[in-house]
């Protein structure tokens, strides 16, 4: 038997206070109307979204702003069903890449509204290439969860 | 550049999990690493040590309380945050430039006394947009995953081979963490964790020291009769927005070309006798062998179901295990480049492959499925 050395509990716990910055906090008061906003590059032409004050490919810039569609094309997901310490969300739940119309990026977002009770349910009603559509939350506070989740059309 | 950087020592601390604290453990590991070579910390012209801290310790610049473990103190010694490999290149970078003789790199994570990996990779993500959102290291990579089964065609099959093959290997490694046969039923019928990977498919989180020391060319000669030299480096970093990049196009062949070029390797899946690559997710290996050149675009599940990345293959991949085994996270990448070392020098013990070794490569990567890569070559 090895002998059991003693072990300090301790706990991290720091409040911040973080800026968004004019383009973010345009972009979640966008959310609070029920608009998802991007912000197009002269140069290479793409609409990034969520807004961006600059493009990094082109490193210009950015001010050209437009409203995307609150529908799109799923490009990737997950059925999240394990838990950690401070996680974000309980599980389970699915986190996905969304391509929306009219944006030339991806979105992230929760994919919900379906039956998460087993993988084979999420299965039959979502794979790469579902079309999605927003659902928007009742309280809209100007977060990122103004948008409950998108779910398939 | 004058003359060549070598690796004259490497040392790992063991066992994978220990009760000494920080300051212990990494006084033992610098210690063993001074008497392998024999020499006393004021023999080391500088230290460069790689740590993560207030995240991945709980102390914050933890390199000012380890100092004197680690013997950096009354040296002009620095500290890199974040990728190991980076910190490699460091200690090489102030040895080729002449003003030190010789150099040692220590990386250091005790995992086993952190929350649970991903409590701490969340907080890489963003808190404004994709952190609320639950995306951390293994989403991430479960996104990412998704991807490359759907459009290569790659099976879950062969994805869990990865986690066979390298939790196997770690059997004859007594350094590393995990340590058990398994086979592709018990792999893909571990618990899920983000679908479709399952528990056996992502790394641990385990304790790590790592120490190399570096020697400019005559002092490496002169302290060691089987030197390692520092023969290429490459690094690339993808944009952080997960939306806004291709996951199965990122910078590691810009990387791997960058490394390769270096060190004058024209074909690097035939001149690569060995290869230690991070894949905190099973998948991660074939992708990365992919992007690395050492099969073609879509072949990574063909790859391992050829055996070619077998201890005893053509070209063994992570004989020591790989992060699947151990994931002391910072130190993971300065980790291959130990193991690289012992490959090349015939010192790796039971994981030693059976072809003879020349030239190897350790890769590391680190934030979201692989946002950034670092590739060394070594050679004897
Ligand atoms: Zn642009």
């Amino acid at each position: 038997m090895t002998k059991e050395y003693r072990t300090l509990h301790t706990t991290v716990n720091l409040p911040y206070e973080l800026a968004f910055g004019a383009t973010l906090t345009r972009f979640f008061d966008g959310l609070s109307a029920e608009k998802i906003l991007g912000t197009r590059c002269p140069k290479c032409s793409r609409v990034l979204v969520p807004a961006r004050s600059f493009c990094p490919r082109c490193f210009i810039d950015l001010d050209d702003w437009v409203e995307v569609g609150q529908t799109g094309t799923v490009e990737t997901w997950s059925l999240v069903s394990y838990e950690y310490i401070g996680m974000a969300k309980t599980p389970p739940y699915i986190t996905g890449l969304i391509r929306l119309d009219g944006a030339d990026v991806s979105f992230t977002h929760l994919i919900g509204g379906i039956d998460m009770s087993s993988i084979d349910q999420v299965q039959s009603r979502l794979a790469i290439g579902t079309r999605v559509k927003a659902v928007w939350a009742t309280e809209k506070p100007g977060s990122i969860f103004d948008i409950e989740y998108f779910v398939p059309i | 550049m004058s003359g060549r950087v070598g690796i004259v020592a490497a040392a790992e601390s063991s066992p994978a999990i220990t009760q000494d604290n920080m300051m212990d453990a990494v006084y033992k590991v610098t210690k063993e690493l001074l008497n392998k070579v024999g020499i006393d910390r004021d023999d080391v012209g500088t230290i460069v040590t790689a740590a993560s801290d207030v995240f991945h310790s709980g102390i914050s610049c933890a390199n000012s309380y380890y100092w004197e473990a680690s013997g950096g103190f009354l040296k002009n010694a620095s500290r890199q945050d974040g990728d190991s490999l980076f910190a490699f290149l460091y200690g090489c970078l102030r040895v080729l430039s002449g003003h030190f003789e010789t150099a040692m790199v220590i990386a250091l994570t005790k995992g086993s006394e952190n929350p649970e990996n991903d409590t701490v990779t969340s907080l890489y993500a963003d808190p404004f947009y994709h952190r609320p959102l639950g995306i951390n290291e293994t989403t991430a990579a479960a996104l990412q995953m998704r991807q490359y089964m759907e459009r290569y065609g790659i099976t879950a099959e062969q994805c869990a081979l990865v986690t066979v093959k390298n939790l196997r290997n770690a059997l004859f490694n007594p350094y590393a963490h995990i340590r058990k046969s398994v086979t592709v039923d018990e792999v893909l019928n571990s618990k899920a964790t983000a679908d479709p990977l399952t528990t056996l498919q992502c790394a641990p989180k385990s304790d790590g020291m790592v120490a190399v020391l570096l020697a400019a060319e005559d002092t490496a000669k002169a302290l060691t009769d089987h030197p390692v030299w520092f023969r290429g480096y490459g690094s690339a970093m993808d944009t952080y927005t997960l939306g806004d990049r291709d996951l199965l196009r990122g910078t590691l062949p810009q990387a791997a070309q960058a490394a390769y070029t270096m060190a004058r390797l024209e074909k690097p899946s035939e001149e690569v006798d060995v290869a230690e690559i991070s894949e905190p997710y099973g998948f991660q290996e074939l992708l990365w062998c992919e992007q690395l050149g050492l099969c073609a675009e879509g072949k990574g599940g063909r790859l391992i179901d050829s055996g070619t990345t077998h201890l005893d293959g053509r070209l063994p991949v992570n004989p020591s295990g790989g992060v699947l085994a151990t994931n002391p996270y910072v130190a993971r990448g300065l980790y291959r480049v130990a193991e690289a070392y012992w490959q090349i020098t015939g010192k790796a013990g039971e994981h030693q492959v059976k072809k003879s070794v020349h030239t190897a490569l350790a890769h590391s990567t680190h934030g979201f499925a692989g946002q950034s890569h670092t590739v060394v070559i070594l050679g004897d």
